[in-house]
């Protein structure tokens, strides 16, 4: 079914979507040109003149050890994100989905997270975790791990990872619960009849059933892990220690505004929507086709 | 194939809706027991009791000899077939059909075997490799049927599985599903609101109201010895007319304005004097020849045209009542008419309890 509105005259159309055209040009289309064409220039350190250089801001990326680095260590990053936030996020909705009493509290809790920002909640995350007087720290030094990541590139890189996951969990819980409700009782009722317990009639039923949701999801989290993981880590590590956990997001920041090295910031933002493109164009291609029934 | 036998089962659901209220039911090896009645009456509770999928709050439910109360569905050796039909959207036919038999170990071969020829009996076997979504809801509802044949379990159950298909494919499905059980022999218990789908499935019709039995019998027992006056009342199109009356004597009863008729009494004995409420279905009364004195009489007012019969519409006792009559017939006009109503087709019920007053 299709629901269309007709106009007689062609400016009032015009009128409604021009504020929606004028967001996306000065926030979207803009700088995603000015970045385009900055990728291919080379400014002088005071940005006094700059030249044309073709895609050398791109070959010089790909021969540099810090960029490979952190674009290896962004995707091992948004796997464990989209993994664990996705692994837990089912779990928690599978069992919501089983209660009866006291269900609504429950699932508004697991919400919250998802209103807080990222900023805050990277503070958050920060004080819990300061390897001084930290809570979750002092447990840790309790049971034998001395913890400490401020010195410890691995420890920071955990933290980012935990941070991320926990906030993302809502969001992913959400869809999940969204999607299991949506599968007919008698389905889960027909397979219990036709002999599969509860976990086989979870993955042969259930699973595959939500796997729409899941790719969906898959992507989002994956967008996330690259992109609005920012405030994580601006607010936790700041990148550091040593750049162990400077993922691709933040080395634009920091290779451009620190750094001020324009052009390679550019050519790393391009880079970015190449991805982001990429991921995009996937989402709506394999959602029309395969994973629907 | 085996007996599934209820002992005095309740269901109270959490929130203190008491569903089914106390049924005992014998359904013997073979046979096919239809469970009737309106919406809301239980029915449904009671079928998915059987199943495993509702808790048994009180009573006993056995299959096959085998009290079943704490066993879980899958081994309780029964098929269900839904009223959604509730097929694996992601699965083949042939997989739906298969589902059951490789969970519980069948060997390869053997499941081929079973699902070829299930296919094979329901006409279904071009669609195997489709999925569901790319069947008609007649297609569907085969498969259905055949994931439950598969199996060949202790027992099928059908919740009004073919209130969903429009009323031609319904009907063919319903001798279809006759004509399997005829060749399976296997016991079924099948849950309906439409009583002409009960009448010509049924072995034996179980009338149920309010979450309890009313009357348990064959088609025609139900049909023409109605136990109670619901049963009367929900039997039957168009409805059985209720006056009424009093009894004037043995076999005897009196409606106010319209005369008396005589029932057949059998071995009741009803005092003298006693208000009852008699009932009457419109194909069972015959218009008299004007000078005939039937002693019986009503004042026919309007008249509706069904085609094969016509209906008409007048009043006994201050109730309505409807006469069903041949196409056929001339117009009768509004002239008084005399009806015949045979005593056996009489039924009289207790105006309290609204048992039928007579035993047989
Ligand atoms: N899960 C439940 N919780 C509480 N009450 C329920 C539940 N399921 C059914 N009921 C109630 O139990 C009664 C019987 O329901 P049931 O589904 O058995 O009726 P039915 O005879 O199958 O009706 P229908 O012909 O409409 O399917 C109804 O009053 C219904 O509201
Ligand atoms: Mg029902």
């Amino acid at each position: 079914m299709e629901k269309r509105a007709v106009f007689r005259s062609s400016w009032l159309p015009l009128a409604l979507v021009t504020p929606q055209l004028i967001i996306t040009f000065v926030f979207f289309v803009w700088p995603a040109s000015q970045a385009l064409y900055q990728s291919v220039l080379l400014e002088d350190p005071f940005g006094l003149k700059s030249q044309f250089v073709w895609f050398d801001n791109f070959t010089a990326l790909f021969r540099n050890r810090d960029y490979l680095e952190s674009f290896n260590r962004t995707a091992v990053f948004s796997l464990l994100v989209a993994g664990f936030a996705m692994g837990l996020a089912l779990l928690l909705a599978v069992m919501a989905d089983r209660i009866i009493k006291g269900a609504t509290g429950y699932k508004t809790m697991l919400v919250w997270p998802y209103a807080v920002a990222p900023a805050v909640a990277g503070a958050l995350w920060v004080f819990m975790f300061n390897p001084r007087i930290g809570i979750v720290a002092y447990v840790m030094h309790s049971i034998g791990y001395d913890w400490n990541h401020q010195i410890r590139g691995q420890d920071a890189f955990a933290l980012i990872t935990i941070a991320a996951v926990w906030k993302q969990i809502s969001y992913n819980f959400v869809f999940f619960l969204a999607g299991l409700q949506a599968i007919p009782r008698s389905l889960i009722e027909a397979a219990a009849i036709d002999g599969a317990g509860p976990a086989k009639r979870f993955w042969t039923i259930v699973f595959p059933l939500l796997s729409p949701t899941t790719f969906f999801l898959l992507v989002v989290n994956i967008v996330y892990a690259f992109f609005d993981t920012f405030g994580i880590v601006h607010a936790t590590t700041s990148g550091g220690p040593a750049k162990a956990t400077e993922i691709l997001v933040y080395k634009v920041f920091n290779d451009g505004f620190i750094g001020l090295d324009l052009g390679a910031s550019a050519a790393q933002s391009v880079i970015l929507m190449f991805i982001v493109i990429v991921l995009t164009v996937v989402q709506f291609r394999y959602i029309e086709r395969k994973v629907s029934y | 194939m085996a007996s599934v036998v209820l002992d005095n089962v309740k269901k109270v659901y959490p929130g203190g809706v008491e569903a089914v209220k106390g049924i005992s039911l014998n359904v013997p090896n073979g046979s096919f027991t239809v469970l009737l009645g309106p919406s809301g009456c239980g029915k449904s509770t009671l079928l998915r009791m059987i199943a495993g999928l509702e808790t048994i709050t009180s009573g006993t439910c056995r299959i096959a000899d085998r009290v079943v109360n704490e066993v879980e569905p899958a081994e309780r050796d029964i098929a269900m077939v839904f009223q959604n039909y509730a097929l694996y959207p992601h699965m083949s036919v042939y997989d739906n059909m298969a589902y059951g038999l490789r969970n519980r170990g069948t060997p390869k071969p053997e499941i081929e075997r079973r699902v070829r020829e299930a296919a094979k009996m329901l006409a279904i076997e071009d669609f195997l490799e489709r999925r569901p979504r790319a069947l008609s809801g007649g297609q569907r509802q085969r498969v259905a049927m055949g994931r439950a044949i598969v199996r060949e379990p202790q027992a099928f159950l059908f919740d009004e599985p073919l209130s969903n298909l429009d009323a031609k494919l319904r009907v063919q499905m319903r001798i279809e599903i006759r004509r399997l059980h005829n060749r399976l022999k296997a016991t079924s218990i099948f849950v309906t609101h439409d009583q002409v789908e009960a009448m010509t499935l049924a072995d034996v019709v179980v009338v149920m109201n309010q979450g309890r039995i009313e009357q348990v019998g064959k088609p025609t027992e139900v049909y023409n010895r109605p136990a109670t006056r619901f049963v009367a009342t929900f039997i039957g199109s168009p409805a059985m007319n209720l006056a009424p009356g009093r009894v004037i004597g043995r076999g005897k009863v009196e409606i106010p304005g319209s005369g008396t008729l005589d029932f057949d009494p059998d071995t009741f004995e009803v005092a003298e004097g006693t208000a009852v409420e008699v009932g009457i279905r419109p194909e069972d009364m015959t218009v008299a020849t004007p000078d005939e004195n039937t002693g019986f009489v009503i004042k026919p007012e309007f008249v509706e045209e069904l085609g094969p019969n016509r209906l008409v519409h007048g009043t006994a006792g201050g109730e309505p009542l409807v006469l069903s009559v041949a196409s056929s017939m001339p117009d009768l006009g509004t002239r008084a008419l005399g009806l015949r109503v045979p005593a056996n087709r009489v039924h009289v019920f207790d105006t309290t309890t609204g048992r039928a007053l007579r035993r047989g």
